[in-house]
């Protein structure tokens, strides 16, 4: 079951030379993103152990790269749309972390004022258009943004993100046939870290092995990618979406991932659906310490530079839950607000 | 000039996609076919494919894509060819048009349409045949009309259209060939504003759709008898037009509510509520309700009949409250 091969020192094997074109700043830029995400992550368990953070928290630690290889291949005014387990896309998409963890503590200065909290997080200013808590039901969201961006024959492009777990949803396949049928702007990224909840991919449906193979037999083009790699990532979704600006089209991406958390906080770590083994595997398919080593590789940067960078996501987080925790929660007039438009 | 109800509707929509660019429709048949019901009646060759969209019958990928359309700043008129079928997209309805606005604190709202006909016509059996505005009723976050007449089906339809939020509007299916005086010139009715269609000193008749033009044929029958009933007609379900109620009561002392729905939940309830919290020391008496019997649509006519309330139904309940 392992996503990639490991060698027998327990090292990534890196065989990729980095793109010559790739910007050193790009990939420092890339790895920055998914440290944040990590470091905030972290962050939020010990928030919820502490009582500070409550409801549900889906940890995406562990599929970093594809959020973050997706995001950073779009402009900031496409639209991005996202399951519950969205801290990861919020972040990649430029949301202030103070806000954002002000709307996990439930505060009045948080993303939506306390509203939506960890399933929801919604961010319009950076188009960011939300976390969807109902497995599936946000795909036909998806195809409606793209439905108006080229309704206003805008170029604008909408990347979807859910799991494994939502392919075999009715939702998902009624999206996939009007994005297709419509050839809409959108494309559907299939983040399969292995489990629906605690239920593997095999005892999800049949054909688990080529997720993508749902997509085609709507139409759509599809690849898999190696979702432990943020420049693979990053790769296919800008070619991608380079051809859909021109000529709009769904594409379907298969990102194979895994998640080193549990579901949620109720089962924070593997879980009784897995083994300890397992888990302790895939870590070592770590998609940051990936990057790390392509970036270390090539001289790019230095421990000494990976360092300073970590002290100052820390500090960034650090200030994020000093912000929240100094917020006020929303007054009881807040309760009735926002309901209707007036 | 006289229309009918279906031309009525077909005019509100056709005189707003005129006026604003972002409105659209779609749904099963609204297209070539020109809807199920024809209410978008030369619609294509107006306004041509991309505003005018046959989908697949998928309710809940289709009501999804208008949601979204509607938060990206759209106005999408979603037309179920009936709202039977809004069960498939009650999810999208529920969990993500009406409720966008509040879980993004105000960020994000979804301003759209979702029409259609309602309740029973002639023996369409159990899932052709359903009251289910109370369902959408329940829900904050969404609004909920249920016209009687042309010109208050095109007035509204056109509120509805131009507002800022999530809008249900239920036409009765048995209403679209009926006709009515609609004004000629462009007008819009408030949302939330209920009608008096009859004056009368002794009885409130409260109802809505179709059963408000029942409401109506059984005052005609009781003022024969020298009862004198007054009629409201709701028109908007959610939100509630308590004012106009409790004036009537205040008149009146005693209300009889009429709904084609299921009496158990059903509207009915709400209303009756209202009046008993809001307007208790009003009554002369306990409110009487007439609803549809608990049961799954019958098929046969005979049957069908019984299931439905009609004006002798509406008469001894008025008589029982007297």
């Amino acid at each position: 079951m392992s996503i990639r091969n490991v060698d027998q020192s327990g090292l990534l094997m890196v065989n990729s030379k980095l793109d010559p074109n790739s910007n050193k700043n790009d990939l420092l830029a890339l790895y920055r993103y998914m440290l944040l995400i990590r470091r905030f992550e972290e962050k939020s368990a010990e928030m919820y152990a502490l009582a500070k953070i409550a409801g549900f928290l889906h940890l995406y630690i562990g599929q970093e790269a594809v959020a973050v290889g997706c995001i950073h291949a779009i402009r900031p005014d496409d639209y991005v749309i996202a399951s519950y387990r969205d801290h990861g896309h919020c972040l990649a998409k430029g949301s202030d972390p103070k806000k954002v963890m002000a709307e996990l503590f439930g505060k009045a200065t948080g993303l939506c004022k306390g509203k939506g909290g960890s399933m929801h997080l919604i961010d319009v200013e950076r188009h960011f258009m939300g976390g969807y808590a109902i497995v599936g039901g946000h795909l036909p969201l998806a195809v409606g943004l793209a439905f108006a961006s080229r309704y206003r024959k805008e170029d604008r492009v909408v990347l979807c993100f859910f799991g494994d777990g939502a392919v075999p949803s009715g939702h998902t396949h009624e999206a996939f046939n009007l994005a297709a049928l419509w050839k809409l702007p959108v494309i559907f990224i299939c983040e399969n870290n292995r489990y629906g909840m605690g239920t593997p991919v095999e005892r999800e449906m049949l054909l688990y092995k080529d997720i993508a193979e749902r997509a085609r037999a709507h139409g759509i083009e599809s690849e898999q990618v190696d979702g432990m790699d943020v420049l693979a990532v990053k790769e296919l979704t800008a070619r991608v979406v380079k051809k859909m600006r021109k000529d709009p089209q769904p594409f379907f991406i298969e990102a194979s991932t895994y998640r080193f958390m549990g579901h949620s906080m109720s089962d924070p770590a593997h879980g009784h659906y897995r083994t300890k083994e397992e888990v302790g595997e895939a870590r070592k398919q770590d998609p940051l310490i990936f990057l790390k080593t392509r970036i270390l590789q090539d001289g790019l940067a230095n421990e000494a530079d990976f360092k300073q960078m970590d002290k100052e996501v820390i500090q960034t987080v650090t200030e994020s839950v000093k912000f929240a925790d100094e917020s006020p929660f929303p007054d009881p007039g807040a309760l009735h607000e926002d309901v209707l438009v007036e | 000039m006289l229309i009918s109800y279906r031309e009525a509707l077909n005019q509100a929509m056709r005189e707003e996609m005129q006026r604003d660019s972002r409105v659209f429709l779609i749904g099963e048949e609204v297209g070539y076919y020109q809807g199920a019901f024809k209410v978008s009646k030369g619609f294509v060759e107006e306004f041509g494919v991309e505003r005018v969209l046959d989908t697949p019958i998928t309710e809940a990928g289709f009501t999804g894509l208008a949601v979204g359309a509607a938060m990206a700043g759209l106005r999408p008129i979603v037309e179920l060819m009936t709202f039977n079928f809004g069960i498939l997209a009650l999810d999208q309805i529920v969990n993500n048009a009406a409720k966008v606005r509040y879980m993004s604190g105000g960020q994000l709202s979804a301003p759209m349409v979702i029409r259609g006909p309602g309740s029973a016509a002639h023996q369409l059996a159990a899932q052709h045949s359903q009251s289910l505005e109370a369902w959408f009723c329940h829900v904050p976050g969404l609004k909920v009309i249920a016209p009687a007449t042309p010109s208050d089906a095109k007035g509204l339809l056109k509120s509805a259209i131009r507002d800022e939020n999530p809008v249900i509007f239920i036409e009765a299916q048995l209403l679209y060939g009926t006709k009515g005086e609609v004004p000629d010139h462009d007008y819009s009715l408030p949302i939330g504003k209920a009608a008096v269609t009859r004056t009368g000193s002794d009885v409130t008749i409260v109802a809505y759709s179709k059963m408000a033009l029942l409401a109506l044929e059984a005052a005609e029958a009781l003022s024969k008898e020298g009862i004198n009933a007054e009629v409201i007609d709701l028109r908007t379900l959610k939100p509630l037009d308590t004012d106009t109620l409790l004036e009537s009561v205040k008149k009146t002392g005693r209300v009889v509510i009429v709904e084609e729905g299921w009496e158990f939940c059903g509207l009915g309830a709400q209303i009756a509520e209202t009046i008993y919290s809001k307007g208790f020391d009003l009554l002369d008496g306990p409110i009487v309700r007439v609803a549809g019997e608990e049961v799954p649509m019958p098929y046969t006519r005979p049957l069908e009949d019984l299931a439905i309330p009609d004006a002798a139904r509406v008469i001894s309940a008025v008589k029982k409250n007297l």
